[in-house]
């Protein structure tokens, strides 16, 4: 496991860095639309690749398991917008259930 | 105690305590989900306590979690991290008090926070709204937090499906976005590269580069698109 305090350290420090970049550093100047408007699409970008990696990858291979079924029901739950904490449960459920058959 | 807030006060104050009990309760759940990853719980504290953006420490565990090395957690936790630059620069404007004040408000400048501040009309309460979200949310978030990792100690992470449950929060996370066509877009194309690219780079590289996917950005956004691309809530 690769887990480490550095992480930590550097996360915390970066994101607070960007934080501050806005807020403080530029200030109310304003960024040109077609920058902001690339910046707001951030987080559908790495969220829907978190998603599709996270299920169908295993290491660097592709793998197709219990996970697909568990990001299905995942997504019908977020689909019905029940919330958040629901659909992490139904999707963790599902995959642990379907585990402790195979 | 008695405590009395006038009438425009607040339903303001009472949506932040609303808002940040829900993200509490997601706070337990990252507690969880880190130590299942790796973190012990001094580490999943710490990230809550000192990143303080929910997406981007739930980026990093699962890079973690997947085997990746701390470079690939780092780059796309960073990227995620990003967006509150841009949130910093829509709340700026509302900000005209002294350096070390803004330093600090500075660390509370996430999604939530945004959203309950834009959402308001006068500056006053703007800044009742951003307080008032900052210190519960951060309150609870830790705690939250706290108790999820101490929680998870004690439970095996793959037995309970809790990579899983790291996607499925992603799932929801992602819901808000897929509103515009950009997007949609913007999610298909990340999700497309950070598929293809996993066989070919080291862990967690894949989902840094489906940040390419955001220069779907450079075409003009139809004019519906624009309102909702804001502060996706």
């Amino acid at each position: 496991m690769n887990m480490s305090w550095a992480l930590v350290i550097w996360l915390s420090i970066g994101a607070y860095a960007f934080k501050m970049l806005g807020f403080v550093v530029v200030g109310s100047r304003k960024l040109p639309d077609v920058l902001s408007r690339c910046l707001m699409l951030i987080p559908a970008a790495l969220l829907a690749a978190l998603v599709f990696n996270s299920s169908f990858t295993s290491g660097q291979s592709y793998a197709l398991d219990e996970r697909a079924i568990g990001l299905g029901v995942a997504i019908i739950a977020a689909w019905r917008r029940l919330p958040l904490i629901v659909v992490v449960i139904l999707g963790a459920a599902t995959t642990a259930i379907l585990r402790s058959f195979s | 105690m008695k405590f009395r807030l006038e009438p425009e006060v607040r339903p303001v104050v009472a949506s932040a305590l609303a808002l940040s009990g829900a993200v509490g309760v997601f706070a337990l759940a990252f507690g969880v989900l880190a130590v299942g990853a790796g973190a012990n719980v001094w580490q999943a504290c710490a990230l809550s306590f000192f990143t303080f953006t929910g997406a981007s420490q739930l980026s990093a565990m699962t890079v973690i979690g997947t085997g990746g090395s701390v470079g690939g957690a780092l780059g796309g936790a960073l990227l995620l991290a990003g967006r509150n630059g841009v949130y910093g620069l829509a709340l700026s404007p509302y900000f005209n008090e002294s350096l070390g004040k803004r330093l600090l408000a500075a660390h509370f400048v996430i999604d939530e926070t945004t959203a309950m501040m834009t959402a308001q009309t006068n500056p006053r309460l703007q800044k009742i709204a951003f307080w008032t979200t900052a210190i519960a949310l951060f309150s609870l978030w830790n705690l939250g937090t706290l108790l999820g990792a101490v929680l998870g100690s004690a439970i095996d992470p793959y037995t309970f499906g809790l990579d899983v449950g790291f996607t499925a929060a992603y799932v929801a996370m992602l819901f808000p976005h897929l509103k515009t066509i950009n997007g949609r877009f913007a999610a298909a194309g990340g999700a497309l590269i950070s598929v293809v690219l996993a066989p070919f780079v080291p862990i967690g590289l894949p989902i840094l580069a489906s940040g390419l996917a955001i220069f779907v950005g450079l075409r003009p956004a139809a004019s519906s698109d624009s309102a909702s691309t804001e502060v996706a809530q």
